[in-house]
């Protein structure tokens, strides 16, 4: 296994926080486009966070869904549109739910770990569908939201949304370098290398996987209420597998080697569904599914190799 | 009663249909370690041959019994070839990678099959109800019922038990079980294992196309169908165990009956009741239930 490295994490995010100030720049259906991808892209790292412990959840979708529903039906049923108390809300419930699932799924490991979280994963899929109440498969909008009181003109809120998102995504980042750097952290690596070993030295393989659990949990319900935040609507999709299934794919091609990678790699994907969606409505994911295997084909250890073979030679 | 009754039938048709899409997918990943996200694909392409086919048939106006032989000459042409083509064309140049990196392959390949499948059958419904009510109904315990779906479970248990003896009993069958067992060894004691994979592979893809032309004639084929069907699929090897084929057809019982149950007791949680078998059986055995066991490396 590639041996991580992550003393130049403050170099990146600095770089990830200047390209994010540069795109302030740019055109507006762009800009929407990777303030939506930031918010996934706090999934795919969630899942990145995992894999380092050799965990790949294909059901990382529920804590996005759950933080996007969670801004969503406190702002509908309870009237509190209010970004500084909605987001830790959304935050706190993806933790509860990855804290009792945590005690149950650290218990797996391989695709066993992938599956279990993925039947969870669609058990809320399950549900959200039959929920009338809820908008079933067409989910709910989520009105405007204020940011400490104040709720901005139509004309800058879409720039108001943007900088949110930016400093929070930013501040995850630099939150997962440092929950990465730490002990915790760095024993993901030797659970997924050799967790009987692990056992011999005295640190609880299980302990380490659930509270990767728990920072993945945060990280997707942070995302998912940044979601909810941005496009102001909500639906069952945000918990499908398919949707789970990009987040893996971003996560894995990726790689491991920095947290900025899965927030770019996001994008990326998001860039070419759109573009592809835009040359051949009736063949996107033709055109999606070609590029993933070309990825897979040729850079087999993702993105990221790019960018750190070159720092090697 | 009356309700009794329809719940034995429903689950026991229901099982033999998850039985049909579930075991080639168990086959597949019991030889070649993949976990084929393209079943679901393979499921609907089958659906949609034998839906063209049955419509170039009946338009010729050729007997109606004899159209179960094209059924079954339709499955088996393009299960085979569909298959090999998959195999020969894609996965064999990428066997020996990651588990998981082999799940977002056949992904890709679902994503591309599932395009591919709207732009050569278009956007629009198809429907050959023919087939389904060429048997009639049959009364049992005062519910009458249709006779194409007893049948269908008379077809996953000829075809579950044909596999099983295929397994045990024949020459290639034993080497596919040593090629579970060991790939390595049984390569340098001669056995041809590309020719295993690309057989299993086409075997595999054979049941999946098989259980889509079976249910073609019974629902409106329309795009989206592989998507259910895969995640289905998913469930009911699970909880058998991975790889194993009795425990495909028990995942398969347990999941039949769980989702009969809830039809007819609790409709409202049709749809994730699957799910919940799967999660239960997880939490008590977390390999699956016939799930083949491994010795702890140090």
């Amino acid at each position: 296994m590639m041996k991580t490295d992550f003393r130049k994490e403050p170099l990146y995010i600095a770089v990830l926080a200047g390209l994010l100030c540069l795109a302030f720049f740019l055109p507006s259906w762009m800009r929407f486009l990777l303030q939506t991808a930031l918010a996934g892209g706090l999934v795919s790292l969630g899942v990145v966070v995992q894999m380092r412990a050799g965990l790949v959840n294909f059901g990382q979708g529920l804590y996005y869904c759950l933080g996007g529903y969670a801004v969503g039906m406190l702002a509908v049923k309870l009237g509190i549109t209010e970004t500084v108390i909605l987001l830790p809300a959304a935050v706190i419930v993806a933790v509860i739910a990855g804290g009792t699932l945590g005690l149950l799924l650290s218990r797996y490991r391989e695709i066993f770990y992938a599956m279990l979280s993925l039947a969870v994963s669609m058990i809320l899929y399950g549900l959200l569908v039959k929920a009338a109440s809820l908008g079933s498969t067409d989910g709910f909008n989520v009105p405007p939201l204020s940011l400490f009181g104040w709720t901005p003109d139509r004309a800058i809120h879409g720039d108001v949304n943007y900088i949110v998102t930016v400093v929070l995504v930013v501040l995850a980042c630099i939150a997962t370098a440092r929950y990465l750097m730490s002990g915790a952290g760095m024993l993901c690596e030797a659970v997924a290398e050799n967790e009987i070993r692990l056992q011999y030295l005295g640190a609880s393989p299980r302990r380490v996987v659930f509270i990767s659990i728990v920072v993945a949990a945060a990280l997707s319900g942070l995302g998912g209420g940044l979601y909810a935040m941005s496009i102001n609507h909500v639906d069952p999709l945000m918990t499908n597998w398919t949707t789970s299934g990009g987040f893996v794919f971003v996560a894995l091609l990726a790689g491991r080697g920095s947290t900025i990678a899965p927030v770019l790699g996001f994008f990326l994907l998001e860039l070419v569904r759109t573009v592809a969606l835009d040359v051949a409505p009736n063949a996107w994911q033709l055109i999606l599914g070609l590029v993933m295997l070309a990825v897979i084909l040729l850079l087999p250890d993702g993105l990221w190799s790019l960018i750190s073979r070159r720092a090697k030679s | 009663m009356l309700k009794f009754v329809a719940i034995m039938l429903d689950g026991l048709n229901y099982a033999a249909w998850l039985f049909l899409v579930a075991v080639g997918l168990t086959l597949i990943y019991g030889v070649m370690r993949i976990l084929n996200i393209a079943h679901g694909a393979f499921y609907a392409i089958g659906a949609y041959a034998c839906a063209s086919a049955l419509g170039i048939y009946y338009t010729l106006g050729l007997p109606g019994a004899l159209a179960f032989v094209a059924m079954g000459v339709v499955a088996l042409v393009v299960g085979v070839v569909l298959g090999l083509v998959m195999e020969r064309g894609v996965l064999r140049f990428l066997y020996g990678k990651d588990e998981v990196l082999m799940v977002l392959v056949t992904y890709a390949l679902f994503l591309i099959l599932e395009d591919g499948v709207k732009l050569i059958w278009g956007v629009e419904s198809y429907f050959v109800w023919q087939p389904y009510a060429h048997f009639g109904y049959l009364e049992i315990g005062g519910l009458p019922y249709q006779v194409y779906d007893l049948a269908m479970v008379v077809l996953a248990i000829v075809l579950g038990v044909g596999l099983w003896l295929w397994l045990v009993k024949s020459r290639m069958g034993r080497m596919t079980t040593a090629v579970v067992a060991d790939r390595e060894i049984s390569a340098a004691m001669g056995i041809n294992v590309t020719r295993i994979f690309a057989t299993t592979f086409a075997i595999g893809t054979a049941f999946a196309v098989v259980g889509g032309v079976v249910t073609a004639p019974k629902i409106a084929v329309t795009p989206g169908i592989g998507v259910e069907v895969i995640i289905l699929a998913f469930a009911v090897v699970v909880i058998g165990g991975l790889g194993s084929i009795p425990g495909a057809a028990l995942g398969a019982l347990m999941a039949g009956y769980a989702r009969a149950l809830c039809v007819h007791l609790a409709p409202e949680y049709e749809l994730f009741a699957i799910y919940a078998v799967m999660a239960i059986v997880l939490a008590i055995r977390p390999h699956g239930l016939f799930a083949r066991t491994s010795g702890r490396k140090i």
